[in-house]
């Protein structure tokens, strides 16, 4: 041994300088390697950081609306019980707001002031009186949401020329108007309950996301009820039942094409089969999930045969040995063992499914839908086609909308995300 | 283990009741909403009526897909019953072809509604120089073969790199068009309104018209392809963007989107107008095209509310000068107009193209 390490530190390539320099670049060669990793890292968090910040900040206004406060009379001349639902409400928002400016009498200018509060300030007001006639006659100061033009305008000072005063939609007037009210505190950003509780609407001040929670709401139910009890029979069947055979082959190559398909593909399918053929009604969550059904199907199968491969063969062969038939040791022994894996390659698959809008553009649901949905018979659209569908509107106010319900999105998929590891971490079980 | 059997026993009872929920609701046999496809260029226009229509009534509010103009027009023609729609907008007129389409498939009488104008605008950002173009600089600019400039009747590729070569008055900007692809209606309309109508400024390329009709519209309607023309997507909001973020560029969008806008893009001056409200009404800015609607009568009395739907549309209210539909970029009819498309549509009189 010492004669040998003699023999090295003195021999002939262990220390000449040629060995040296090989040893000096391989070492560096490796420190570069590190870097490079780390490098790689650094710009994927810096990529995603950007992502999520970007995003964050156009879209946190959307949980923010600037209102305006006014004191609403509740003319007994104008509303009584009789007409509650034909009285014009319109004006008495618009003699609210005349008596802000008394000064203001031409009528071009008197329709500038009224445009300031937003257009659906006098279906508001039928609501109220509608849920509570006893206030007629009354005088109550109540909170309404602004023009979408001046909503941007409190936010990021948006139509505010210099020279010109005010710039865009807003007139010089206006924005005279607003600074006063601005200055007399009347308005306001408040919270934006109308964002999570009202449907879909082309002005952005009124525009919310319900009807198309409610409507992924739905379609992920059709999907989750179709796809998971499908999936997990098939690769039960797969996995614990079928032969070997050149037939169970072909199946099994087709189940993970399927599971590559273009999603768009999908959607075409179910325009054919759903629509054409079995005459279901177009833009219903019940077709759009039955697609994004087709589309789980193969993740299922796949995660699940893989959950049901991980048991080891010892669980079936002990039930077998103690009696029980082939279906008993499968559904009562081995399933519930690979459940945790199935269900996560559920989650997945659906949180897959929950993002999706290229499918269901060909089935109708990639439209204008103001009423929010009841159930899985009424038309409605999702999440992510809400989000589509405002990022086209021309009006400004919609791209903090649209950011604002893709932090929503990206809220709902981290935590499935999290619910299928924390699943994980608790079932799992290890052999 | 009894823990973990146990919740997801319950797990799978939940999903087991959700099952039965589903197998308890019945499927309605009727539609009572009204269905609308069509146009994205009416698109925003049509989602403004359904929606003060769905609150002013006792009607739910119509429901509208954007699938463009020919789109539209292929659902709409394909049948009669609750699964087909019953309107259809359009960013430009129907067809012979469509409406024997039509036709065969048993739907004989459309009612055609014109609800008004759309301008198609040329705009930079508002930190560049405005710019001033007559149509043939722009078709001398973007056209991919224009007429040899030596004056014989011929063709080249088009040589033009900057908007002075087109035209020594304009500024020594790169040419860069950021445009919609061919897919979308305000690309035809562009093509045919400005680039054709540059085009036809030639009075040979005009005269081809009458002998070689296809090979007329290829000069004319063609887009270079070296870069000079930019295809940007359906999305105007991002052609905004893009311009903003480079001056030197020009987009090519609807004028709702101007009007929206106005604080970061300008209009160009088109032949000397400039792209303001009051000159597309007039027919003074010349790139600009009538928007229309199509309702299948055989519906009307299908579905409910499509007579108070057109009310609605045709009402003074709406696309009147002072209507909501002005308020978001539509430009509105003269009186006399609007006046024959509403009795059209109170009368449900169908559709007839004057033979060409």
């Amino acid at each position: 041994m010492t004669s040998r390490l003699e023999a090295a530190s003195s021999g002939s390539h262990w220390d000449t300088a040629a060995f040296k320099r090989r040893l000096r670049r391989r070492r560096s060669a490796e420190k570069r390697f590190k870097w490079y990793g780390i490098g790689a890292v650094l710009l994927g968090i810096f990529f995603v950081f950007m992502l999520f910040s970007s995003i964050a900040i156009n879209g946190v206004g959307a949980f923010w609306q600037t209102q305006i406060q006014l004191d609403i009379y509740f003319d007994p001349a104008e509303i009584s019980e009789a007409n509650l639902y034909s009285a014009n409400y319109g004006k008495l928002v618009k003699q609210a707001m005349y008596s802000q400016f008394p000064e203001v009498a031409k009528r071009k200018e008197k329709r500038q002031l009224s445009r300031m509060v937003s257009v659906g300030a006098d279906v508001m007001l039928q609501d109220l009186v509608t849920s509570d006639p006893s206030i007629i006659g009354t005088t109550q100061s109540l909170w309404f949401p602004i023009d979408d033009s001046f909503d941007m305008l409190y936010k990021n000072d948006f139509g505010r020329d210099p020279d010109k005063g005010g710039a865009g939609l807003i007139s010089k007037n206006q924005l005279g108007w607003f600074d006063t009210l601005v200055e007399k505190g009347k308005i306001e950003s408040r919270f934006n309950k109308r964002y999570f509780t009202a449907g879909d609407s082309r002005e952005p001040e009124l525009a919310g996301l319900r009807g198309a929670l409610m409507g992924s709401f739905f379609t992920i139910l059709v999907t989750l009820a179709i796809s998971f009890p499908v999936g997990v029979a098939a690769a039960c069947y797969l996995e614990e039942f079928a032969p070997r055979n050149k037939f169970t082959d072909f199946i099994e190559i087709n189940i993970n094409n399927l599971a590559a398909v273009p999603s768009v593909v999908f959607g075409i399918l179910g325009l054919a089969v759903f629509i054409n053929f079995f005459g279901l009604p177009r833009s219903v969550p019940l077709v759009g999930g039955l697609v994004l059904s087709l589309m789980t199907i193969p993740t299922i199968i796949i995660a699940g045969r893989a959950a049901l491969r991980a048991v080891p063969p010892s669980i079936r062969e002990g039930a077998l040995a103690l009696g029980a038939s082939k279906t008993q040791a499968v559904i009562q022994e081995v399933v519930p063992l690979a459940m945790p894996g199935m269900l996560t390659g559920t989650i997945i698959g659906i949180a897959q499914a929950l993002g999706e809008t290229a499918p269901l553009l060909m089935i109708g649901m990639v439209a204008f839908i103001v009423d929010v949905p009841g159930g899985p018979l009424d038309p409605s659209t999702v999440l992510p086609v809400q989000i589509f569908l405002w990022a086209d509107s021309p009006e400004r106010a919609f791209l903090e909308k649209t950011s604002g319900a893709i932090l929503i999105l990206l809220a709902f998929l981290i935590a499935m995300n999290i619910v299928a590891v924390i699943m994980r971490r608790r079932f799992e079980r290890r052999w | 283990m009894f823990n973990q059997s146990s919740s997801l026993r319950v797990f799978l009872t939940v999903l087991a009741v959700m099952l039965a929920s589903f197998s308890a609701s019945t499927q309605a046999a009727e539609r009572d909403y009204i269905s609308i496809v069509g146009s994205s260029t009416v698109y925003p226009f049509a989602t403004v009526v359904a929606e003060r229509f769905g609150t002013s009534t006792q009607y739910k509010a119509p429901i509208i897909e954007s699938t463009g103009s020919g789109g539209g027009l292929k659902l709409f023609c394909a049948g009669i019953g609750v699964s087909h729609p019953d309107v259809t907008n359009a960013s430009r007129r129907i067809k012979q072809s469509e409406i024997d389409k039509c036709a065969e498939n048993g739907i004989n009488d459309i009612v055609e509604i014109k609800i008004g104008y759309d301008g198609i605008v040329l705009a930079n950002s508002t930190s560049a120089k405005r710019m001033s173009l007559s149509r043939r600089d722009v078709f001398l600019a973007l056209a991919k073969n224009i007429p040899n400039p030596d004056g014989s009747e011929s063709l080249i590729q088009n040589p033009h790199m900057t908007w002075k070569d087109v035209n020594s008055e304009l500024p020594e900007i790169a040419i860069r068009v950021l445009g919609p692809p061919p897919t979308s209606g305000t690309r035809d309309a562009f093509a045919e309104l400005a680039l054709e109508a540059g085009c036809k400024t030639f009075d040979w390329l005009k005269a081809m018209r009458k002998t070689d009709k296809s090979q007329y519209k290829s000069i004319c309607h063609g887009v270079r392809e070296d870069g000079g023309w930019v295809e940007a997507g359906e999305n105007d909001n991002l052609i905004v963007q893009k311009l903003n973020a480079d001056p030197e560029s020009l987009g090519v969008f609807g004028f709702s989107f101007l009007d929206q806008n106005s604080d970061l893009v300008q209009g160009s001056v088109i032949d000397g107008v400039e792209p303001e409200f009051e000159n597309i009404a007039n027919g003074s800015y010349k790139i600009s095209r009538p928007l229309y609607f199509y309702v299948k009568t055989a519906h009307v009395n299908l579905i409910p509310g499509i007579k108070e739907y057109i009310t609605e549309f045709t009402s003074d209210r709406a696309w009147g000068e002072d209507g909501y539909l002005v308020d978001k970029g539509m430009i509105p009819m003269s009186d006399e107009e609007r006046n024959q498309f509403k009795t059209a549509g109170m009368e449900l009189t169908t559709v007839r193209l004057a033979s060409e």
